[in-house]
This record gives C-alpha cells, sequence and structure tokens, in this order.
C-alpha cells in the first residue's frame, strides 16, 4: 500500500542551498527571518494558529513569569511570592535552568522566549510555541470549549484590579484569607459540565454589580424561605438541599454560602474562573507537549531537508530535541514519572507511521486510520481528545514495546508490589487502559461532593469523600476544611462513603452560627500552616 | 506574520509585591531564621545576603489530595525482566512510590530555602531594634560617594566652564595658527620697506602685489578667532567613595561565667550595629576583639563570641590592654578609634576606680566615641556608678543598659546623630 505523499501542498525543495545565518547568536531580524519560514512549512502543514506575538524576556522575568503561572498579569498572593522566592533559589544556585519557552492560550498567541536562548534554540521554541502549542490551543475541544483566549488577558486584568480594590476597601488580611481558602478548594472548583459564556472586559465589569445584587439576592431568599416553626413541624417539611450532590465545591460556596459579603463570592468565582482557564492544560499535557514537541521537530527537518537549516543548526536543534525527550526507566534514579514530551512525542510519531506505513498489527488494532492521510488522522486525534481518551483510543502495542511498559499494583494489604500487565500480547489493553485512567482527573483526585445542607436547623453542611480503592485523604485535609467552614460560616462536617456502602463520620468544624463566623475562625485559620 | 517584541526592558520584579507579602506573612519564622543567621556570621559579614530556610510544613498550601494507603496501580516505562506476576519488594521507608505522588511544588520536603537580599536581611536585623527609619536607610543604603575634581574635559555644561583654562587654549590656538602668518607678514613688511614704505610707488607692481599679499595674510589672520569651541575647557568631576579614612573598632566584652548565651546575643548585636555604622563612614575598619574575666586577651572573633570562661571580672585588665593595643599599633594620625565595650556590669569592688581613671586619662582622649552597655535586669553596678561620673566631662562617652533589642539602639543615638552631621 503506498503511503500518501505527506509534503504534497509544499514546494519540495531537496537542500538546493543557501542556508539561512547559522550562528549561535540570536538576532531580531533573524528570528523573523526564522519565524516567516517556520510558518510558511506550518501553513504547508495546515496548523491553523492564532496570530503570534513573540516577546524577548530576559532571566528575572522568566521567574517572574514562572511564579505567576506562567500568566503576564496576576493579583497579588503570598503563595506566588512562594513559588518566586523557591524558584530564584534554585536557579541562582546553578540547580536548575530555566524553560526555554513561556506560550500563554490567548489570541494572540503569547510566547516568551529566553533572551539567553542561542539562535537554534530560538528557532526551535518558536515552532514549538508559536506553532505547535498555538495551533493546539486553538484547535483542541477542551480549550475551545472552556477557555476563551480572546478574552483572558482581560479578565486577568480585571480580576488583578478587583482585587486590588478590595484590598484597598477591606484590607489586606481580609482579602488574603479569602484567596486563601479559595485556593485550597481550587481544584474543586470546575464546572465540569456546563460550558461558560464569553464575555469581554467591559461586558465583565458591566455585569459585575449586577451579578453582586443578584447573587446576594439568591442567597437570601434560600435562607428566607425557611419555614420559621416548631421543631417537630420542621421535622416534616425538612428540605432537601441541594437535590444533587455537587462536585463543584466551590462554586456551591459562591452561589449559596449564607454569609459571605459580595465581594467575597466574586473573589471565589475569579479563583473558580481562572482554575477553569488551567482545567483543559491540566488534562492534555500529553497531548499538548506531544503536539508541540512533534510539530518543532517536523518543522525543523523540513525546514532543513529544503537546505534552510545548516548542519550544525540542525545538529543543536536535535541535541535539545533529544534532551527533552529523556525518558528514564522507573529504575533509574532520574526517574520522575512519565514524560509527556516523550510519550506524546511518541504517540504522534507512531499514529503518522500508523497511516503512512501500517503493519497487520496495525490494520489490526487500528483498522480506521491505518493507511489513512496522517495529517487529517493527527488533526482530529488533536482536536478530540484529551490525555485519557487520547491515549485509550491510541496508544499502540507498538509504543508499549518501545517504552517497555508495565502495570504495578500497590496494595497496602500485600507485603510487596505486584507486577500486573507487560507489554505482550495479553497485556496491550490492560497497559492502555491503566495508563489512561492515570490520566484521568478523577483519578487522580479524590472524588468529594457536598450532599447535604441542614437549612432547616444549624446550617450545617455535609461533604462526603467517596472512596475508591480504599485510598485516604491525605492528612491535610483537616486545613482544607477549616477554609471549608470558614466560607462557609457555619459547621461543616467530611464523612467518607466506603466502597462497602457504609458511611462513617471522618471530620467536624463547629462554627456557632451566632457568632461573626469571621471572629470564630480568625483565631482557628492563624494558627493554620 | 508574528509580532516580535523585544520585553527585555520592561519592568522587573513584577512578583516583588507577592515575595514581600510571603515573607510578611512568615515574618516569625523569617525572623528566627536571620537570628540563626547572625549568630552564624562575623561581625564585619553581617550585612549581606542570606540563604534562609524554613520549615515546609509551615507553608504548605492544603488541598484535597490522595493519601498514601489503599490500592493504587500505575504503569511504569523501562521494564527489563518483569513478567506478569512478579513480586516486588516494597522498599523500606516508604520510597519514592510508583511516581504519581511526586509533588512539583517542594513540597513534601523538610525546609523551604530561598535568599534574602542584603537589604531584607538588614531589614530583618533592624526589625524589633527599634531604629528610626531614618537610620535604617542610611544603615542600609551603600556607602555614599563624593564627587572631587579630576582635571579638565573638553565638554561639559556651562556652569562647569574652566574660563581661565579655556583663555589659555585659545592663546595657544591663535598663536599655533598665526604664527606663519606672522612672520609672513613680517617679511612682506621688510620687503616693502625696501621699496620705499609708506612712500613706496603704488603703481610699481612690485609693490601692488606686495599690498595685495599683505592684504591677504592680514585677513588671514584676522580670520583665526578669539575663540573657539575647541578651547572650550570644563571641570572634571569624578564620584569617591566618601570618606577616604580608617577606623579601628575595639569590642571588649565581659565574657565571665555571668555573661551566658542571650547576653552575648545581645552584645553582638551591638556590635553589628556600631559596625553598620562605621562601614558607611569609614572605606577600611578593622576590629579588635579583648575578651576579660580577671585578665585580658587579644582573640579572634570564633573565641571571642563562642569560649566560655568561669571566674572573677577585673574590667581594668581589658582597659589596660585596649589601651597600649592602641599606642602599639593604631597611631592616632591615621586611624579613628572606636570602642565598644558590652558586660553585665559586675566588677570586683577595687577595681571600678581604677578604670575610671584609665578611661578619662588614656582611652577617652584616643578614641572618637566609647561606648558602653551593660546588659542588666537588675540595679547599676558598680562600674557604671564609676562611668557615669566620666560622663559629666567627656561628651564622647555613651552609656546605656540593655534588658533587650530596642534598647540597644539608643545608647548609640547620639552617635549616629553627631556624625551624620559631620557627614552631611
Amino acid at each position: 500500500m503506498s503511503s500518501p505523499e505527506p509534503l504534497s501542498t509544499l514546494p519540495r525543495r531537496r537542500r538546493p542551498g543557501e542556508p539561512l545565518p547559522s550562528g549561535s547568536e540570536w538576532r531580531f531580524d533573524l528570528i523573523e527571518r526564522y519565524d516567516r519560514e517556520i510558518a510558511r512549512v506550518a501553513e504547508g502543514y495546515k496548523l491553523d494558529t492564532y496570530p503570534n506575538q513573540i516577546e524577548i524576556i530576559s532571566a528575572e522575568q522568566m521567574m517572574d513569569a514562572y511564579a505567576s503561572n506562567g500568566m503576564p498579569i496576576g493579583y497579588h498572593h503570598w503563595s506566588f511570592g512562594k513559588r518566586f522566592l523557591a524558584t530564584e533559589q534554585v536557579y541562582k544556585r546553578g540547580a536548575m535552568g530555566l524553560a526555554y519557552e513561556i506560550v500563554i492560550n490567548s489570541n494572540p498567541c503569547i510566547a516568551y522566549l529566553l533572551e539567553e536562548n542561542t539562535m537554534p534554540m530560538q528557532a526551535l521554541v518558536v515552532a514549538h510555541a508559536s506553532y505547535g502549542h498555538n495551533s493546539f490551543f486553538k484547535g483542541n475541544y477542551l480549550f475551545r470549549t472552556w477557555t476563551q483566549a480572546d478574552a483572558i488577558i482581560d479578565y486577568l486584568l480585571f480580576s488583578k484590579q478587583y482585587i486590588i480594590e478590595c484590598e484597598q476597601r477591606y484590607g489586606e488580611e481580609e482579602v488574603e484569607r479569602v484567596l486563601d481558602a479559595c485556593h485550597a478548594l481550587g481544584n474543586f472548583g470546575v464546572d465540569r459540565y456546563k460550558r461558560p459564556p464569553k464575555r469581554t472586559l467591559a461586558q465583565e465589569r458591566l455585569r459585575l454589580k449586577e451579578r453582586e445584587e443578584h447573587l446576594q439576592q439568591l442567597v437570601n431568599d434560600l435562607w428566607r424561605t425557611l419555614p420559621h416553626r416548631d421543631a417537630e413541624d420542621a421535622e416534616q417539611t425538612e428540605v432537601v438541599f441541594p437535590g444533587e450532590p455537587q462536585e463543584n465545591l466551590l462554586y456551591f460556596l459562591e452561589k449559596h454560602a449564607p454569609l459571605l459579603e459580595p465581594w467575597q463570592r466574586e473573589i471565589a468565582r475569579i479563583v473558580r474562573k481562572l482554575q477553569q482557564y488551567f482545567y483543559p492544560q491540566r488534562q492534555t499535557q500529553v497531548m499538548n507537549e506531544g503536539w508541540a514537541t512533534f510539530w518543532h521537530y517536523t518543522i525543523m527537518q523540513t525546514l532543513y531537508d529544503e537546505g534552510l537549516l545548516a548542519d550544525s543548526f540542525l545538529l543543536e536543534v536535535l541535541h535539545s530535541h533529544t534532551n527533552v525527550l529523556t525518558q528514564p526507566g522507573f529504575d533509574s534514579p532520574y526517574f520522575s514519572g512519565m514524560n509527556p514530551y516523550a510519550l506524546g512525542f511518541a504517540m504522534y510519531r507512531d499514529i503518522r507511521r500508523i497511516c503512512e506505513e501500517p503493519t497487520d498489527e496495525d490494520r489490526a488494532w487500528f483498522p480506521d486510520i491505518a493507511g489513512s492521510d496522517w495529517l487529517k488522522t493527527l488533526d482530529f486525534a488533536m482536536r478530540n481528545f484529551k490525555d485519557e481518551s487520547f491515549i485509550q483510543q491510541f496508544l499502540s502495542p507498538k509504543v508499549i514495546r518501545d517504552f517497555h511498559l508495565f502495570c504495578l499494583i500497590d496494595d497496602e494489604e500485600s507485603p510487596a508490589w505486584k507486577v500486573g500487565a507487560i507489554h505482550n500480547d495479553e497485556g496491550y489493553r490492560a497497559v492502555r487502559e491503566t495508563l489512561a485512567s492515570q490520566y484521568a482527573l478523577s483519578e487522580r483526585e479524590p472524588n468529594i461532593q457536598i450532599v447535604s445542607v441542614d437549612v432547616g436547623g444549624d446550617r450545617s453542611m455535609t461533604l462526603r469523600h467517596f472512596r475508591a480503592d480504599r485510598r485516604p485523604l491525605a492528612p491535610m485535609y483537616k486545613d482544607v476544611m477549616k477554609h471549608l467552614a470558614y466560607l462557609w460560616g457555619f459547621t461543616v462536617r467530611l464523612e467518607t462513603a466506603n466502597e462497602d456502602g457504609t458511611i462513617e463520620p471522618t471530620h467536624e468544624i463547629k462554627v456557632d452560627k451566632r457568632r461573626r463566623p469571621d471572629l470564630a475562625l480568625a483565631a482557628a485559620l492563624r494558627t493554620l500552616p | 506574520m508574528s509580532d516580535i517584541i523585544d520585553r527585555r526592558e520592561n519592568p522587573r520584579h513584577k512578583s516583588a509585591v507577592n515575595s514581600q507579602r510571603f515573607l510578611k506573612r512568615y515574618r516569625a519564622q523569617v525572623r528566627e531564621a536571620v537570628a540563626r543567621a547572625i549568630a552564624g556570621r562575623k561581625i564585619a559579614e553581617a550585612d549581606r545576603d542570606a540563604s534562609i530556610s524554613i520549615p515546609s510544613r509551615d507553608l504548605n498550601e492544603p488541598t484535597f489530595q490522595h493519601g498514601q494507603g489503599g490500592k493504587r496501580e500505575g504503569v511504569l516505562p523501562g521494564n527489563k525482566e518483569y513478567v506478569t506476576g512478579d513480586e516486588i519488594q516494597r522498599p523500606q521507608g516508604g520510597g519514592k512510590g510508583m511516581g504519581s505522588g511526586a509533588s512539583d511544588d517542594g513540597e513534601g520536603e523538610d525546609a523551604f530555602k530561598f535568599r534574602l537580599s542584603r537589604e531584607e536581611f538588614l531589614d530583618f536585623f533592624f526589625e524589633d531594634m527599634a531604629l528610626p527609619d531614618l537610620i535604617k536607610t542610611q544603615l542600609t543604603a551603600i556607602p555614599q560617594h563624593r564627587r572631587v575634581r579630576a582635571g579638565y574635559r573638553t565638554d561639559g555644561t556651562p556652569s562647569n566652564l574652566a574660563i581661565v583654562r579655556t583663555m589659555r587654549e585659545s592663546l595657544a590656538r591663535r598663536i599655533a595658527f598665526q604664527g606663519p602668518y606672522a612672520v609672513r607678514l613680517r617679511e612682506l613688511e621688510a620687503e616693502l620697506e625696501a621699496l620705499g614704505g609708506d612712500e613706496a610707488d603704488r603703481d610699481d607692481p612690485r609693490v601692488i602685489r606686495l599690498l595685495e599679499d599683505l592684504e591677504q595674510v592680514r585677513r588671514k589672520i584676522g580670520a583665526v578667532p578669539f575663540i573657539d569651541t575647541f578651547d572650550l575647557r570644563f571641570r572634571n568631576r569624578v564620584t569617591q567613595p566618601l570618606p577616604i579614612a580608617q577606623a579601628v573598632m575595639f569590642c571588649i566584652m565581659d565574657v565571665s561565667g555571668s555573661m551566658d548565651e542571650t547576653r552575648k546575643d545581645l552584645a553582638k548585636r551591638f556590635f553589628i550595629l556600631l559596625h553598620l555604622f562605621l562601614k558607611r563612614h569609614y572605606e577600611r575598619i578593622e576590629i579588635v576583639f579583648i575578651r576579660h574575666h580577671t585578665t585580658a586577651k587579644e582573640v579572634d572573633e570564633e573565641e571571642f563570641f563562642h569560649s566560655t570562661e568561669t571566674g572573677g571580672t577585673v574590667v581594668s585588665s581589658a582597659l589596660t590592654m585596649a589601651n597600649e593595643v592602641m599606642t602599639d599599633r593604631y597611631p592616632l594620625d591615621q586611624w579613628n578609634i572606636y570602642v565598644a565595650q558590652a558586660s553585665d556590669g559586675d566588677n570586683w569592688e577595687g577595681d571600678s576606680p581604677r578604670c575610671l581613671e584609665l578611661l578619662v586619662n588614656d582611652i577617652l582622649p584616643k578614641a572618637q566615641y566609647y561606648t558602653y552597655v551593660e546588659i542588666t535586669t537588675g540595679e547599676p553596678q558598680n562600674l557604671w556608678v564609676h562611668y557615669e561620673q566620666a560622663r559629666a566631662s567627656r561628651p564622647n562617652l555613651a552609656l546605656g543598659r540593655i534588658r533587650d533589642r530596642t534598647d540597644i539602639y539608643p545608647v548609640l543615638r547620639e552617635l549616629f546623630a553627631k556624625k551624620d552631621k559631620v557627614a552631611a
């Protein structure tokens, strides 16, 4: 079976000569020339991207960017300072190099390039970030659903200003306490099923006041309609609230916490919104990094084939490329989990291989894509999956073999670790299944939901941890509960649902409803680490 | 076409606010760490940046996470020999487990390490010593510079124009440029004289030519300007560290048994503060450490703070030794002498009058400033009483009784005020 011509849309110039300047010093005009060539090749491969904005920054600025999750603007919080100091410490000791690049999912797509990079590195990074990541941001369904590339910079600006205003009005400490509490619940602040509406900064401001009033109204209604009856009457009319268990803890608090001030609700919303923005990134590490790596590799190789890159230039590019792709074995002292770059790159390469040169095994495993147009297949894979489903769908026996993947079962109750499936015919599917679930957020994070609020009585809130595989919560859940109690303002309880169906109380933080919870909890929170 | 923007000149330290918030939030822990760092530092090196570590369990950001235990299954790369069903002995002490639990936040480590800049470090050092802000700023600032004259340069502002020097240049230039013409002028005039001078025949072609030449040479001489930008000279000024002088600081400390670690720590802070002050005013500072109980000994800094002695106290032994060292090694015309003495105030009863005598007759006349701190919570001791007598006649003696860190600065206040007036 003949494979389709991969570069049919590109004029194939086979090393006709005249490479681009190849020294190691970069200059603005050089970056521009390389960018032009890279853009041309990317377009030939039909990469659909946002316009690019490439910014050269210094090492110090890169550390700033690190500390704020790569975002160019951010509200003030001590935890970002902590991250900055930690980065600075390891960087200045020379224990760690800085990232060559940071790219932001925005429109235009902003990529930060470190000024210390050599020219080949800058070219590599432009291809990687400004065309690889950029097209992923624009194409992948999770990013399309959960993030608004047009609005993010505006929203960051809005949130920073809003929080500064709050600090001026209510004091830094008050605001910090709310932020701390919201950060603790951040991972449980994503609305998984609803699609957020798109808004710009102007609309956001306009809606702010409206929302504040409306939210407060909503809360007041909830609590006002409570029947004021005697104890025995209350038994009969007990309201079940919420109607269904709620997994978006932060959203629930924002909408229903009885004692929060409007500005506190808005801050909860800001934290929740930003978490939502990072939500797709948390679920597409392998896909995203693999995609960007695949394309910087393919684009650089194409430029070389066209004769535009000098040998020395390509060698440096490949040197960095292979460094990034190192995957130490589980028994190596350098092992720190699966390398998403290596796994993702291998999978995309393998999909291309399956399209271009399928074996019998591939035809059996992937009848739909074996022998198809690789560009279209790759594009489809990039658009419609997240790590979990991507691995489930496309991890081939060949990649499992190449990585020598195997399953390991760590059960507290057995004295030793047990080897499960390995890279053989019996094992491929199980390995694929396990690896896929390893990247599922629902596996990585404990399942905790709000199951009831005692609206008729003491307003206490009950959360339930649905335990899976007998895994307990990490002990710091007690501190999270304190933050939760602070936001809720009344007693909060945590119970554990075991796999056998039994439910046991786990933890309780009592808050006296007659006292302002701020005062009651202020002391408790100060003892918090 | 991509936009390519150079952001390197954009403001740095966007995280500065956040770092400050972090330091503020963990002030207590950082302060402890700074105190530990100070204890381990030499006096002369007190104001350096520092690597600080505080327990990381204190600054975790809690979230709901899976804990250890239960059943986990994961996929690992790099299988060499295992087949399904193999069992692997669980490593002792936890180990790295299956690689999925490693957090990227550096959490779970024992200590959170970061760097404090020199300014931040001093800020923590000054904290709770109740230094006025002005003094803090002055001590934190990098030593001042003074602009001094250093010859002349060819460009500058009009206010720096050196007129005499400019005129000299102008004269030199005029002499140089007009010189050849002046010679020629004299020749032509001589020729004209030979042809009859003023009465020469105006129609004689030789005379006509001579007159034309003369006219031309005179024009050329006139064309050389009186003053040219080329002549301008401006006074040149360069910055020099201020002032260029040297000082020696005598640290005298009582190390008898009653000086415990807390008191030594207070004494050390006192010495550091004085040293910081001197560092601001003197380019070169030497420190002499003299410790004493019944006898005095000159030691290095390590021994000064860390070895303990027991026994009685004879302060005069140290004063005698300090006086000898001054006389031998630090001639007054080359050195500014400062003395800082710390003691718990105990002294052998008969010795204090002798101390007073030494102080008034020998040491105070030589020293720029003498500070004495008595680290005690009780009544003034006999040494204090005698020193007080000296203070009446000697303005360069400062006495202070300190109980905690806030008491240190007031002892030095006068010195700071006085010296800054001199420097201003």
